[in-house]
């Protein structure tokens, strides 16, 4: 049985798109990760209309009580591996089965950046992770290193450097990026030492992390910490969807309509080259994406 | 008989925040350590589920990671 559209993806664009394929009483299906999405990992939230002030995980609450309301069928937890165009049907393959529909709607954001570096599999969630917010506290009273050297990272290095013993920032440019108000901060705290123009090549350890090896121009030098936070940005979660044309970032390029380069399928989101990543342009995209699907589905018909 | 369950999380991540809620929801009665202020209950939750992330949570010794519904519905037997 083929559905009519499935939405990969529920953060602000998926869920979006699934409340007006509820209203237009469309046959689908959300096939997810997590429900929220980047806005579930947001601090506070003071531009979404609305709402005068929202915090991200009360957001992703409020998503899910929305869509809860008509009943949508959401596979959460769920990866999406590729997608395949048949005769006439699309194919999404997940890491736990495999659907077909008439369309598909991409919404599936952004995710954090990978060093690509030995032992960064391994040893993720065993003292390596890209969210400083969620797992900084556990790593009190120990030597860490923050890689990156943007405001993300920043804000990493500023929240550790109250908890953690000793705070390393990693930054393989010559000068740490930033705010200059946040770059201060840090710079200024006696927890934290910059290590510029340096370059990880390895998560070491044993059961959990035990030390990481740091390139400058000095050579090679083995650095022996617990925690090690990742924070080099984001990029689009678009590895499964080769199918549709990308932009040199990996975003997928969409029309004013939403359309990708594949008849059927379409994106919104954090994930298209649409400029300018909002929690309220994400919204919006999404709405304008079900709403193409659905003359879609209406021409074809 | 009522299952035992215990949530490691910490206060600031968002998913533990959601699994919380999500339980009290279902009128599932838990404990939770802060496992950020709490360094022997942290141990606890590494050596249990052999990694750091948050949150954890154990249902009648079933370790599950993450804010995995199916998991956790599965784990209660709801």
């Amino acid at each position: 049985m083929a559905y009519d559209l499935v939405i990969i993806g529920a953060g602000p664009a998926g869920i979006t798109a699934a409340v007006y394929a509820a209203r237009k009483k469309i046959d689908f299906i959300v096939i997810t990760g997590n429900i929220g999405g980047q806005a579930a990992w947001s601090g506070d939230i003071e531009n979404y209309t609305g709402y005068q002030f929202i915090t991200g995980p009360e957001l992703a609450s409020k998503f899910e009580e929305h869509i809860k309301r008509y009943a949508v069928p959401v596979r959460e937890a769920e990866e999406v591996t590729a997608i395949e165009k048949g005769a006439g049907l699309i194919r999404v393959r997940t890491a736990k089965g495999q659907y077909e529909s008439k369309t598909v709607i991409i919404a599936s954001g952004k995710i954090s950046k990978e060093l690509g570096v030995p032992g960064e599999k391994e040893f993720k969630n065993k003292g390596l992770t890209y969210c400083a917010t969620c797992d900084g506290p556990l790593f009190a009273g120990k030597d860490v290193a923050v890689i990156g050297g943007g405001n993300s990272a920043l804000d990493a290095a500023i929240q550790l450097m109250k908890i953690a013993k000793k705070v390393y920032i990693i930054n393989n440019l010559p000068e740490l990026g930033g705010d200059r108000v946040m770059r201060e901060k840090a710079e200024s705290s006696p927890a934290v030492t910059v290590i510029n123009n340096a370059r990880v090549m390895a998560i070491k350890g044993g059961r959990m992390v035990s030390a990481i090896t740091v390139k400058t121009a000095g050579g090679e030098k083995e650095i022996p910490l617990e925690g090690v936070f990742v924070e080099i940005g984001l990029v689009p979660n678009s590895g499964f969807a080769g199918i549709v044309d990308r932009n040199e970032r990996g975003e997928i390029k969409i029309n004013s309509r939403n359309e990708t380069s594949v008849p059927g399928i379409f994106a919104a989101g954090d994930v298209t080259d649409v400029p300018e990543k909002q929690i309220i342009v994400a919204a919006g995209e999404g709405s304008k994406a079900t709403l193409s699907a659905f003359k879609y589905l209406s021409r074809i018909r | 008989m009522a299952k035992k369950i215990t949530v490691y999380s910490t206060p600031t991540c968002p998913f533990c925040i959601r699994l919380k809620q999500y339980l009290k929801e279902n009128n599932v009665q838990f404990t939770d350590y802060d496992v950020g202020s709490d360094a022997a209950k942290a141990q606890e939750m590494i050596n249990k589920s052999g990694q750091m992330g948050v949150p954890v949570i154990e249902i009648d010794e079933k370790i599950v990671v993450g804010f995995d519904k199916d998991k956790i519905k599965e784990a209660l037997g709801t």
